[in-house]
């Protein structure tokens, strides 16, 4: 027979998860979703009936990948912080967080401007348009929700009501941000590289 | 027995009884507690159940004789899409989400699931998905004076499914009713597995978990990873049919194929998400009424992983009449068959449990005894159409519907009514009748069996699925009269049940805490347990922890 008093300090460890796990149980998931979109990408891949291809309209989002990139590294920056009670450090990272999400959005909207009234080409042209627009829209999506979610925390932050104690909940939530951005990787790779 | 359950409770006594009517809805409305959304979900799917069989029953009437005038094709084709959809998502899966949501917390001794309100929201998701499946009986006609059920078939193939096609909204409704259930699945999804790994009271190891709870473990999981690719097929499916997309767009060069690799790699995961409860149940009902533990636990858990992880790789054996290319038929016809090995591995198991133990056949015995026969018999039928040619020669024929059901209703309906007769002592503290369950249990039996053993003989004679009428003269007509005949002895016996649960729940006979002297923990509290469960935390030394209270001279731990 183990020790009860062990058990219970087991148990309450494991309480300490429940996020965590919560949230991957989430990630995998959405990692089954987008596997679809992807699925669907490259099983039509070179088969729209008229044009334009990939090759033709897009280029490589350098900037917007970089941006998108570098917030994985500031939101950890930012818990981080927050788990050592640095308020101050943890505002600028979390801000920064949210302002290079941001510009990754507002890139992906001058990108889709200069396809659709540009290009021409939209959701209902090809099957390029088709599964470009829902790969890379429902991404976006994701970027937008995660966005919503660090404003909430933000304006918890600024009306001084985010404590070390939340720590674990930043952190939560920073899964899911790298979730994003890995799922951006593997958009990269298929749609942009891969053109 | 009820040695972790009481005391708090008699300050609480009464409280809720003496509510008004409105109040008393209202906190079945706001609830969070796991136990009364158990209950919610068990009751809707009940009249979920309720209403799919009655368009089964409906279908059958069409069929019994032929060239039948009784309900038109489009009727039909909407009953058959209702029936199957109603069957699997807002039957079997609430059956799953209500069973585990109850059971769970209580079987690892824990308060409630690890977010309270989610899953309440994912109850509510789920009912409401339902209900605007079914408004599209009022609400789908649209401006086209087209369509008002869905008609597309469960499985909702393209092109029908495409604007030419399928006019109207109905097509929309069947989308937007299993995206949001589906949304609702995820969640409680999410809120098993999280609550199974972390919520586990001290000495609840992951080898000490009583079986029912890993294999709703894996089911959960199951669920994570394959209900969000079928969210995604629909969402394609709305972009085509509202935004001019071309996913399954053949014209623009789309493929009717795609859809069908998306739909199956949802679809027949769903299969074994559905039948893993049944399992579960077997799990913890034949052992109590063997007098013995479980045979080969571990061996039962490895087989339920491995069923979980083989059934995402199975999925093709529904399109070997597509023309994939041979090394593909041949690879998802292994795999098939390959999966019948860990459900063949359960079943041995189960028979061990039973072998050289002392049998009592109450009630649920008797439900888990015969699906054991009756899931042989469909398990087998299974891997028979896992040979690709008989698959050519049967595909979307009778001989299919009648595999299916026997998994589904000889499988998966025989435990849920075990369950209810096992777990409905715990739930509402008085015994179902003894004498009108086993009516129940003969006449059902009696009328599956007379009406799905018959419906395989159409199958083979080339009877195929989903027509509404047929010719004289083929050899069909004594089998379909058969089959209609059995649904009207189903009838019977669920007339049976449903007095059993009526009348019992007004004057059946008090439980106590353990009616069946079983050993795991729900049993430890009292009937109904109260809101918060346990009194004090449990600590489990064993896999059959109320064994070792009874028996503190015996206890199972000193075999570990």
């Amino acid at each position: 027979m183990i020790a009860s008093a062990h058990d219970a300090e087991a148990v309450d460890d494991l309480h300490a998860w429940k996020g965590r796990i919560g949230m991957a149980c989430l990630i995998a998931a959405e990692t089954s979703f987008f596997g679809v979109f992807i699925v669907a990408y490259l099983f039509y891949r070179g088969k729209s009936a008229t044009g334009p291809q990939p090759a033709d309209v897009l280029s490589t989002p350098l900037l917007a990948t970089i941006c998108l990139l570098s917030s994985s590294v500031t939101i950890s920056l930012a818990v981080r912080a927050l788990r050592a009670g640095l308020h101050g450090a943890f505002r600028i990272w979390w801000l920064a967080t949210i302002a290079l999400g941001a510009s990754f959005l507002a890139a992906t909207a001058l990108e889709w401007r200069e396809l659709i009234f540009g290009r021409g080409l939209t959701i209902a042209t090809n099957l390029f348009g088709t599964t470009f627009y829902a790969l890379v829209g429902f991404h976006a999506l994701h970027v937008t929700l995660g966005l919503t979610m660090l404003a909430f925390v933000l304006g918890a932050a600024l009306r001084g009501r985010l404590g070390a104690e939340h720590a674990e909940h930043a952190e939560v939530l920073s899964w899911y941000w790298h979730f994003v951005d890995a799922v951006w990787v593997a958009v990269l790779a298929v749609v942009y590289l891969g053109r | 027995m009820a040695v972790l359950g009481q005391s708090i409770d008699t300050v609480r006594t009464g409280e809720g009884e003496s509510l008004p009517l409105a109040a008393r809805l209202h906190e079945w409305v706001v609830t969070v507690d796991h136990k009364r959304l158990g209950l919610m979900y068990i009751a809707s799917a009940l009249v979920f159940f309720l209403v799919a069989g009655s368009m089964a029953a409906l279908m059958r009437i069409q069929l019994a004789v032929p060239l039948n005038g009784f309900l038109g094709p489009n009727t039909f084709n909407r009953l058959m899409t209702m029936h199957g959809t109603t069957m699997v998502f807002f039957v079997g899966m609430p059956m799953f989400f209500g069973f585990a949501n109850y059971l769970v917390p209580l079987q690892i001794g824990a308060r409630d699931l690890a977010f309270p309100r989610l899953n309440a929201f994912g109850f509510w998701m789920f009912l409401f998905g339902g209900l605007l499946l079914y408004f599209s009986f009022l609400g789908a006609e649209g401006l086209y004076g087209a369509g008002s059920a869905p008609d597309v078939g469960w499985f909702a193939y393209a092109p029908l499914t495409s604007r030419a096609f399928s006019r109207g909204n109905s097509t929309d409704y069947w989308i937007l009713g299993i995206l949001l259930s589906g949304v609702g699945s995820t969640a409680t999804a999410i809120n098993l597995v999280t609550t199974i790994l972390t919520m586990r009271c001290p000495g609840m190891t992951l080898r000490r978990m009583p079986l029912f709870v890993w294999i709703m473990l894996v089911d959960a999981a199951l669920v994570l990873f394959i209900l969000s690719p079928l969210a995604a097929a629909q969402v394609m499916l709305l972009f085509d049919r509202f935004l001019g997309a071309h996913f399954f767009d053949t014209q623009a060069g789309g493929s009717a194929v795609l859809w069908q690799h998306f739909f199956w790699f949802f679809g027949h995961p769903e299969v074994y998400v559905l039948i893993l409860p049944a399992f579960a149940i077997a799990s913890e009902i034949i052992p109590v009424f063997s007098r013995k533990p479980l045979f080969g636990y571990p061996v039962m858990v490895a087989a339920t992983v491995c069923i979980g992880f083989i059934s995402m790789g199975v999925w093709a054996h529904h399109m070997f009449t597509v023309g994939l290319d041979p090394a593909t038929n041949t690879f998802f016809a292994a795999s098939t068959m390959a999966i019948a090995v860990p459900t063949g591995i359960k079943i041995f198991n189960w028979l061990g449990t039973m072998w050289g133990g002392r049998i009592r056949f109450r009630v649920p015995m008797l439900w888990c005894t015969a699906f054991l026969l009756e899931f042989v018999i469909a398990g087998l039928t299974g891997v028979m159409l896992a040979v690709v040619p008989f698959d050519w020669q049967l595909s979307d024929t009778y001989f299919v519907v009648a595999h299916f059901h026997f998994v589904l209703i000889g499988g998966l309906l025989f435990n849920l009514f075990a369950a209810i007769y096992f777990w409905f002592p715990k739930a509402t503290g008085r015994m179902l009748d003894e004498r009108l369950g086993r009516l129940h249990f003969f006449w059902f039996v009696l009328g599956f069996n007379l009406t799905f053993l018959p419906m395989h003989v159409p199958g083979l004679l080339g009877m195929p699925r989903r027509i509404y009428t047929y010719q004289p003269g083929r050899g069909w007509e004594i089998w379909n009269m058969v089959t209609t005949l059995g649904v009207a002895v189903q009838v019977i016996g669920l007339l049976f049940f449903l007095w059993n649960v009526v009348s019992s729940l007004r004057a059946g006979a008090p439980a106590g805490d353990d009616p069946w002297d079983a050993w795991t923990l729900e049993w430890a509290t009292t009937s109904p347990p109260p809101e918060y469960n346990f009194e004090s935390v449990p600590t489990v030394h064993s896999r059959r922890p109320l064994w070792d209270l009874k028996h503190p001279d015996d206890p199972d731990g000193r075999w570990e």
